[in-house]
């Protein structure tokens, strides 16, 4: 023990560190210069554009190997030859535009309903201390109860119809939005507050001036949420009880066994969700034009 | 809001008193919890006068700031301001959302097209035309400062009050803003009251130096240093070395730089 201890309490490194300093030669490293940004190297000798697709095309040539050689079963997954020829198919006899349509209506109402509600109640809580007691504490209790387990509770009051499924939806947006509206005008610059007290904006003026514009970014987050969510919830709806739509279609073809006809919808579904998204940037994108870097 | 105690932040242009004041202060204080910041504060300003409020950080000095924008409601004594009166604070407050222009005319009465009008001429004066149409976000710290300037200069304010609304600023931009603030105050003649922790900022701009210690004015002095002011005016420098005094700083005792140690020299 003592052993040990002993150069510690005798050498002490702090001390003689000065004159080591003072007497080696100071030694240099040469940092790397002169390399071109990570962004414009080719790893591969090819352009990143098509560096980046090389892998959605590998992946999609084994896909339809494996089936074309017989590795894939029909019945298990049908090969994207045959999913696109099947959705060709679908959307010829007018089974696809139909089935769509059908979904699409149900999402626009959903969210249609469910926008203006949780703007609204986000509005209550964020400007008004009753408001914030009423409504806040209520909303983060329905939001941590999954939105699937209270379809029972909705078939029960309005039957298999449209409104169970707008209404599951239209209450899964709310709360997103909410959410995130909530917290964007929480979260407004207490200066701006200030400012509308020291230019003296009135009540009407400082929902309009600051809280509405200062809280959209927030919403925006919220939006693309939401958005998705609803496509989330429409296709559970829609494979529980439906006679139209894209989740009818997948439920029927899983009975009849059609893997072809599942992927179609599943690309389907894929493809109006990126759209969606796509929709709501590009809105964003024009609203928040203020936002550096737009 | 139920504990304010005589706050009065009525008009003061119905004073039958002699000489005019554009804000009257009587005994105001400020606690928050224990500590007390504000201890009887009083204070008049003279309209067209500009005021330096002097003090350490945490002295209480940019709590009676907003005390007297209106802004803290729960402070004691009694305060009387014009209804004209506009703000500067140290950072810009611009909404990012709305264009110069829009942020220049906020919240400014009468027919939009009377506002927009006296927003252009505000921005001009303050050297940013052709900015008008822009986002806040693209101007550099000066020109958001500019902006905030002409925002509160379009109200055409019988007080106005600043709360190192260059504290921010890189010091060449800081020097230059001193000079248009000068020049607008000049040609507007609000009473301005100007919080700093910057001698000479209040030594150069002011008309009277204010120092705020342990609650209360310890100091208030008129500045009679002879005008162009300049920094190595004898005048300047003697009220600066009072005014350190004041604030409790002690001037270094020699002026000339030790000679930083060479490394490995011997000692």
């Amino acid at each position: 023990m003592t052993d040990l201890a002993e150069p510690l309490v005798e050498a002490p490194v702090v001390a003689t560190a000065p004159d080591r300093v003072a007497d080696a030669a100071l030694v240099l490293v040469t940092l790397p210069t002169g390399v071109l940004p990570s962004g414009s190297r080719r790893r591969l000798g090819v352009p990143r554009g098509i560096e980046r697709l090389l892998g959605v095309v590998a992946f999609f040539a084994l896909w339809e190997t494996a089936a074309r050689v017989g590795w894939l079963d029909p019945h298990t997954l049908a090969g994207p030859s045959t999913v696109l020829t099947v959705g060709k198919d679908l959307v010829v006899d007018g089974t696809l535009p139909h089935a769509l349509w059908a979904s699409l209506q149900r999402v626009l109402w959903g969210l249609g309903f469910g926008i203006p509600i949780g703007v609204g109640l986000a509005l209550v809580a964020g400007l008004t201390r009753l408001g914030e007691d009423l409504v806040d504490n209520n909303v983060q209790m329905l939001r941590f109860v999954p939105i699937i387990a209270l379809s029972p509770l909705l078939i029960l009051w309005e039957g298999v119809g449209e409104s169970t499924k707008v209404t599951m939806i239209a209450i899964g947006v709310s709360l997103t939005i909410y959410m995130n509206t909530h917290a964007a005008i929480r979260s407004i610059d207490p200066g701006h507050h200030e400012l509308a007290r020291v230019v003296g904006l009135g009540r009407r003026q400082r929902i309009g001036r600051i809280v509405l514009p200062g809280a959209l970014p927030g919403f925006f987050v919220g939006l693309r949420l939401a958005v998705s969510i609803a496509w989330l919830l429409l296709v559970f709806a829609e494979q529980i009880n439906a006679s139209t739509g894209l989740g009818y279609l997948i439920s029927k073809a899983q009975l009849l066994s059609q893997t072809d006809r599942i992927v179609v919808c599943i690309v389907v579904y894929a493809v109006l969700g990126l759209a969606s998204d796509a929709l709501v940037r590009t809105l964003e994108r024009r609203v928040l034009r203020w936002q550096p870097g737009r | 809001m139920s504990a304010l105690t005589n706050v009065d932040l009525r008009p003061a242009l119905a004073a039958p008193m002699a000489a005019p004041v554009a804000a009257s202060v009587r005994g105001v204080t400020r606690a928050f919890g224990d500590r007390s910041v504000l201890r009887g504060l009083d204070l008049d300003l003279a309209p067209g006068t500009f005021t330096a409020l002097l003090g350490r950080s945490g002295s209480g000095k940019s709590t009676f700031l907003r005390a007297l924008a209106g802004l803290d409601t729960e402070v004691g004594g009694e305060i009387r301001v014009p209804t004209r009166r506009s703000v500067v604070f140290q950072d810009p407050r611009l909404l990012p959302w709305a264009s110069v222009l829009d942020n220049v005319v906020l919240g400014l009465a009468g027919p939009r097209r009377d506002a927009l009008a006296a927003g252009r001429a505000a921005i001009g004066e303050v050297g940013l035309a052709g900015h008008e149409d822009d986002w806040p976000k693209t101007l550099s710290g000066g020109e958001a400062q500019r902006a905030a300037l002409a925002r509160a200069l379009v109200r055409q304010p019988e007080l106005l009050l600043l709360d190192e609304p260059f504290g921010a600023l890189d010091a060449l931009t800081r020097i230059r803003m001193h000079a248009l603030v000068q020049q607008l105050c000049a040609r507007h003649r609000p009473a301005v009251l100007l919080v700093t922790h910057d001698l000479d900022e209040a030594v150069l701009l002011a008309d009277r130096v204010l120092v705020l210690t342990d609650g209360r004015l310890s100091l208030d002095t008129a500045v009679d240093v002879p005008g162009p002011r300049r920094r190595t005016h004898e005048a300047f420098a003697r009220l600066r070395s009072r005014l350190l005094a004041e604030l409790g700083v002690d001037e270094a005792p020699t002026t000339t730089p030790q000679p930083t140690p060479t490394p490995g020299a011997a000692p």
